[in-house]
């Protein structure tokens, strides 16, 4: 059976178990640390823990400053308010100036579930990757996700990480190793290929699976870094399997598919469909009847992969 | 304790003052009114009280300054190129294409700077971020930041407010340059912020209120605020915007606008300063 792992409690895990060896590093949170997991670094490191409270602007001027100081700040919310409420914070007084600041925001997309829509991110990739010195990153499974919080660290300069709430399949392998700014092939194929990132990535898996008892080839492909996008791959892609479909658990405007489609129109056109939230708000409702409603089921994209080769 | 020689330091503020000017008409675009208002507290800071190393500008004992309300760069920079972080001849170059000295203060651009403001309301977050960061590191240097009154609307001061109390910083000393007009005028009008003193003490903070063009009172005050224990200290300084050339004194009509050639001419009369040998010579 599918091992499941919310990239969440990995994010939390692996910040404590870094913590130790790295004294730079310091955790700042908006009130909401036993959600982001960062409560496990706080239990442990309380004096490098800052709980900011209600108050994710201050948050983010006061990494940077701690980043100006020398340290390594986490910054920790949920992601539409990290993204949003925050947003021209980020860009002054972090991106602007390259501070080192790692943004990991949790509750990423409609799978946060029963909160509804105030509360699911479905901008934060676009909102993110319009800031120059911005790095994007939406890892696809616990395996990825401590791979991430590893390798961010040893860049330098800010990042905004996307986690989610619920437990997804794990689909790397266990010795997997992320590399900042490349995707992975995770299933080859010749006849279409599918560029997923985040719980997308193990339902293009699943709709691949599907697709081959049909006689198709799929690839899939996990963009696990939308900024800055792996062109080669997309390329690759492009060429040798002449349709692309994206799917993401976020707006098709701005997203993956964008930066995708983008890549793809500028340096070898071929069809490209783009999967994801149709320009509209989230609801209440459980991750799984949502990501029905709203059409980012395995079988969803199996019938986009179809539709993307017959328009070859 | 090194003690102040408040004759020196008044001139300093005069040479500040001679270089907005100077740089502001040259760049033709920028803010007189509220650099001029806080040339007094700058021209304390850099040349009394903050311990730097301009040669060493990461110098990791430093004092931090962090100019929040960044549209009064031109007094900072002015401040920078007198201590020696960079040539006064720079200060010709203000808002030009390829520029050290940006519109507003960056970090990356300009030695001496901190961080990047401009945007209004973000600095003292960022001053509290180093100031927590110089505490894990058993640090004692101070951190100094200066807002604007009309910059006390912006709600995120407010946040800041809290957390420098709760944190208890008392390696922070703020400043508000309270020279009573925004860009859209009074700021009684615009947006009220009164009570101010009342709000920052409600907020924790230990509040002196001082006249902003008094070195003494100045000078008095970042004194003081080295003894306060357990909490940051706010110094709101009652300011005139403008100050120092009757032009402009008051008016909110120039918080963005640079004098002109006349209305330079007529500064530097009024103020007994000659520009020959602006920027080189020292007055």
């Amino acid at each position: 059976m599918t091992k499941l792992i919310a990239t969440r409690d990995v994010y939390g895990e692996t910040l404590a178990e870094i913590g130790a060896v790295n004294k730079n590093i310091v955790v700042l949170d908006a009130d909401l640390s036993s959600s982001t997991k960062t409560n496990i670094f706080a239990k442990k490191f309380p004096e490098r823990f800052f709980n900011m409270g209600v108050s994710e602007a201050d948050m983010m001027g006061t990494a940077a400053g701690l980043a100006a100081g020398g340290k390594i700040p986490f910054a920790s919310t949920f992601a539409i308010f990290a993204s949003g409420r925050a947003w021209e914070q980020i860009r002054q007084s972090i991106a602007y100036p390259k501070l080192n600041v790692k943004i990991v925001a949790t509750h990423g997309g409609i799978t946060v579930g029963e909160d509804g829509a105030s509360h699911q991110a479905i901008e934060d990739i676009a909102l993110m990757r319009a800031i120059p010195n911005m790095t994007v990153v939406v890892p696809c499974d616990g395996v990825e996700t401590k791979s991430v919080i590893h390798e961010i660290i040893k860049y330098n300069g800010p990042v905004y990480v996307r986690v989610a709430r619920g437990k997804f399949p794990v689909v790397m392998p266990e010795d997997y190793k992320f590399t900042l700014g490349k995707g992975s092939v995770v299933r080859d194929g010749k006849d279409a290929a599918i560029i997923a990132n985040g719980l997308m990535v193990s339902h293009a898996l699943e709709a691949a699976e599907m697709l081959a008892k049909e006689g198709l080839s799929i690839r899939v492909v996990n963009m696990s870094t939308i900024k800055p996008i792996d062109r080669d791959i997309i390329i690759k892609a492009a060429k040798e399997t002449g349709a692309i479909l994206t799917c993401e658990e976020h707006s098709i405007i701005g997203g993956l598919g964008e930066a995708v489609a983008t890549v793809a129109a500028e340096e070898y056109p071929v069809q490209v469909k783009r999967l994801g939230i149709q320009d509209r708000f989230g609801q209440s409702g459980l991750a799984e009847e949502l990501l029905v409603h709203y059409a980012l089921m395995p079988k969803d994209i199996a019938e986009a992969v179809k539709e993307a080769v017959k328009k070859k | 304790m090194v003690k102040p020689d408040i004759e020196q330091l008044k001139k300093w503020a005069r040479q500040l003052r001679l270089d907005v000017l100077m740089m502001l008409n040259k760049a033709k675009s920028g803010h007189t009114g509220g650099s001029l208002s806080a040339a007094d507290i700058i021209a304390a800071l850099y040349f009394y009280k903050m311990r730097h190393n301009p040669k060493e500008t990461k110098w990791p004992d430093r004092d931090r300054f962090v100019l929040s309300k960044g549209h009064a760069a031109p007094i900072q920079y002015a401040a920078l190129a007198r201590c020696g972080y960079f040539s006064p001849k720079e200060l010709t170059t203000l808002r030009r294409f390829g520029t050290i000295l940006q519109g507003h203060p960056d970090m990356k651009c300009t030695p001496g700077i901190e961080v990047c403001t401009g945007s209004l309301g973000q600095g003292l977050s960022m001053a509290n971020g180093i100031a927590l960061a110089l505490r894990l590191d058993k640090k004692s240097s101070r951190v100094y930041a200066l807002m604007g009154d009309g910059e006390q609307e912006e709600g995120q001061v407010w946040e800041a407010a809290m957390s420098a109390a709760h944190y208890k910083l008392d390696n922070i000393c703020a400043f508000v340059d309270f020279n009573g007009f925004q860009i859209d005028g009074a700021v009684t009008d615009i947006m009220n912020i009164e009570p101010l003193s009342q709000k920052w003490k409600a907020f924790g903070w230990h509040v002196l209120m001082i006249d902003g063009h008094d070195m003494g009172q100045i000078v008095k005050a970042l004194d003081d605020a080295e003894t306060i224990k357990g909490q940051p200290t706010m110094v709101i300084a009652r300011t005139v915007k403008g100050k120092g050339v009757s032009i402009f004194e008051g008016k909110y009509q120039y918080h963005g606008v640079p004098p002109s050639d006349d209305e330079l001419k007529r500064s530097l009369e009024e103020l007994g300063i000659s520009a020959d040998g602006w920027p080189e010579r020292v007055i």
